[in-house]
């Protein structure tokens, strides 16, 4: 496709346009509203901008800005919406502040997420390197094997684990079957059942970026840093693990960022202590209808990820560009 | 002296087993005669004809159905447009800003992709239903279709269609007779992967859906959340079989596909 052009630039503004009008503009209207009151009403929020008047009748062509009477209603929306500058009120987020749950649950999600990552990179770590040393032949079958999990339900592989943890559910039926244990073990309901949750679900996100790269690694590195008088483990620890850093950074990433945002797994096993951002958002929302204060909620989020998913952006740029 | 210890072999299989004795276990207790979930009562199939009998559960399933095979087709074409512009596109205004959009819905948490979307139907007194699930799951499945079909397209090999054009292809044709064929498998495998992520997707479907737009992965959760039910054991299994056979069949294709492409590279030299 080079060259310019009439058929390159159509090519770039479909996927574009529909991204704009489906994916980024959504953020703008969410933080929009999280600026607004909320009020007892269809939607329940106060409208402080007049956005269907602009969008109402077209609102595909809306991101390509090039309908002359688009940009002047563009432009108008812009005056609309600097106007209401002083208008805009953060209630939502001072609210947010005054309430524990809120903090408690950025604070339990984020720990949440970084001790399941760490576990799953613990986990996954030795998996993907034995799936990369395995014979060639075997390679296909296992890597079907870990890619099968992922294209069954997230729901359902999250529902198996309640019957598996529930107080008179299989793992107890076991361990006092063989006679482990007398009483049985209280998991679901707590953040026990969480972490395990959330690393059997995303396990194999992390395992398939650490196999793409572990697969690819020169050999004759690890035999050269033996022959330099290294033993194997420190050869692995010295050229395998650095080697492999992209792996564990895209890993993490794909695992850590869902994570904080989870919903099902601490809404299916957790109990009611546990506090997760997701969660929260989702009381908000359908329990409580308070969208401006969820709006506020999801802003708050948002501006806590935007490091990481920074940071994975430029990692699949990287990824993008070596591949070249 | 690529060596396969046995610490390799016991992780891949403890690996495994952790992947999948959950699933096994959830198949095999779908087949419990007994109402009581943990207890096993006898083998019996009756769960699976309730299942089968529960019409909140068909007509959950033929809207999913709808869904995903729209969100599937359409998200496949957009995808690869965008893996397009991606691998091909060369610089352009607002290329890093595309970048983003493809890559940031990948990893952002469902619940903010969900409320975003249903605020900006709201705001766009846009009638929620089926059509803005489809659009919803377009949007978040065509970002995946992009990745793993630029995947493909970054290690083709471009002289081959420069080959096409000194033949006397115009640029459309020899993409449409070489790059495409070519590109097929990831263009299959896209399609399949969108599919499966709208079928199970519950976050961003609860949020946009409207009145009567019940998905599968909806009631589902609402069943669940009152409990383990032989039934719901029964639907999940149905569901995980068809997947796994789905899964399997694609990639015997695929791979016979491949064969055959290899083979007549071989004879082409």
């Amino acid at each position: 496709m080079r060259g310019g052009g009439w058929g390159r630039r159509t090519l770039i503004a479909i996927p574009y346009a529909w991204l704009l009008v489906l994916f980024l503009a959504p953020f703008l209207i969410v933080l929009r509203i999280s600026l607004s009151d909320f009020a007892i009403s269809q939607p329940p929020y106060s409208p402080v901008l007049d956005l269907p008047a602009c969008f109402g009748e077209a609102d595909l062509p809306a991101a390509e800005g090039e309908a002359p009477d688009l940009l002047s209603c563009l432009g108008g929306w812009a005056d609309q919406f600097w106007g209401l500058v002083e208008e805009w009120d953060f209630d939502n987020y001072i609210w947010l502040t005054q309430d524990n749950i809120y903090w408690l649950s950025y604070i339990t999600s984020l720990e949440i997420a970084a001790v399941s990552t760490l576990l799953i990179l613990l986990i996954g770590y030795p998996i993907a390197y034995g799936m990369a040393r395995a014979p060639k032949a075997w390679q296909p079958t296992l890597l079907m094997l870990v890619i099968l999990p992922f294209w069954t339900s997230f729901l359902i592989r999250v529902y198996a684990w309640i019957s598996i943890l529930k107080t008179e559910g299989l793992l107890n039926q076991f361990l006092q079957g063989i006679g482990l244990l007398d009483e049985p073990l209280v998991i679901l309901g707590t953040n026990t059942a969480v972490y395990i949750g959330i690393v059997y679900s995303y396990l194999p996100f992390m395992v398939l970026p650490l196999y793409a790269t572990l697969v690819k690694m020169d050999e004759s590195l690890l035999e050269a840093a033996q022959d330099l008088g290294c033993t194997r483990f420190t050869a692995f620890w010295l050229v395998t693990i650095p080697l492999s850093i992209p792996g564990i950074v895209a890993g993490s990433m794909l695992v850590f960022i869902p994570a904080v945002g989870e919903f099902v797994v601490p809404d299916l096993l957790g109990g009611s202590e546990t506090l997760m951002i997701g969660r929260t958002l989702w009381t908000e929302f359908f329990g409580n209808r308070d969208w401006p204060v969820a709006s506020a909620v999801a802003i708050i989020l948002l501006l806590v990820l935007v490091v990481p998913i920074v940071l994975f952006q430029r990692h699949q740029d990287r990824a993008q560009e070596a591949g070249r | 002296m690529r060596r396969f210890t046995w610490f390799n072999a016991t992780s891949i299989t403890l690996g495994f087993v952790f992947l999948y004795l959950p699933i096994i276990l959830l198949v095999i207790y779908s087949f419990n005669d007994s109402r009581l979930v943990t207890v096993w009562g006898g083998f019996s199939g009756r769960w699976y004809g309730e299942a089968l009998r529960n019409d909140a559960f068909l007509s959950a399933a033929w809207n999913t159905l709808q869904v995903a095979l729209v969100t599937a087709t359409v998200a496949t074409v957009l995808g690869t447009l965008a893996a397009i512009v991606l691998v091909r596109g060369g610089r352009f205004l607002g290329r890093t800003l595309f970048g983003g959009m493809v890559y940031a819905p990948l990893v952002m948490p469902e619940v903010i992709t969900g409320l975003s979307l249903l605020l900006l139907f709201v705001s766009l007194d846009v009638p929620r239903g089926l059509m803005t699930i489809m659009l919803a799951h377009i949007t978040f499945a065509m970002c995946y279709a992009s990745v793993v079909i630029s995947a493909r397209l970054v290690s083709f090999d471009r002289s081959l269609e420069e080959a096409a054009l000194d033949l006397g292809c115009n640029q459309f044709s020899a993409f449409l007779r070489v790059t495409l064929p070519n590109i097929l498998p990831s263009i299959i495998a896209a399609w399949l992967l969108s599919f499966t992520l709208s079928l199970d997707d519950l976050v961003i479907a609860s949020f946009t859906s409207g009145p009567g737009a019940t998905t599968l992965p909806m009631r589902i959760y609402s069943q669940v959340r009152l409990g383990v039910t032989p039934e719901i054991n029964a639907l999940s299994s149905m569901l995980v079989g068809l997947v796994t056979v789905g899964v399997i069949v694609a990639s015997l294709i695929s791979k016979r596909a491949e064969t055959r492409r290899l083979a007549a590279e071989r004879a082409a030299r």
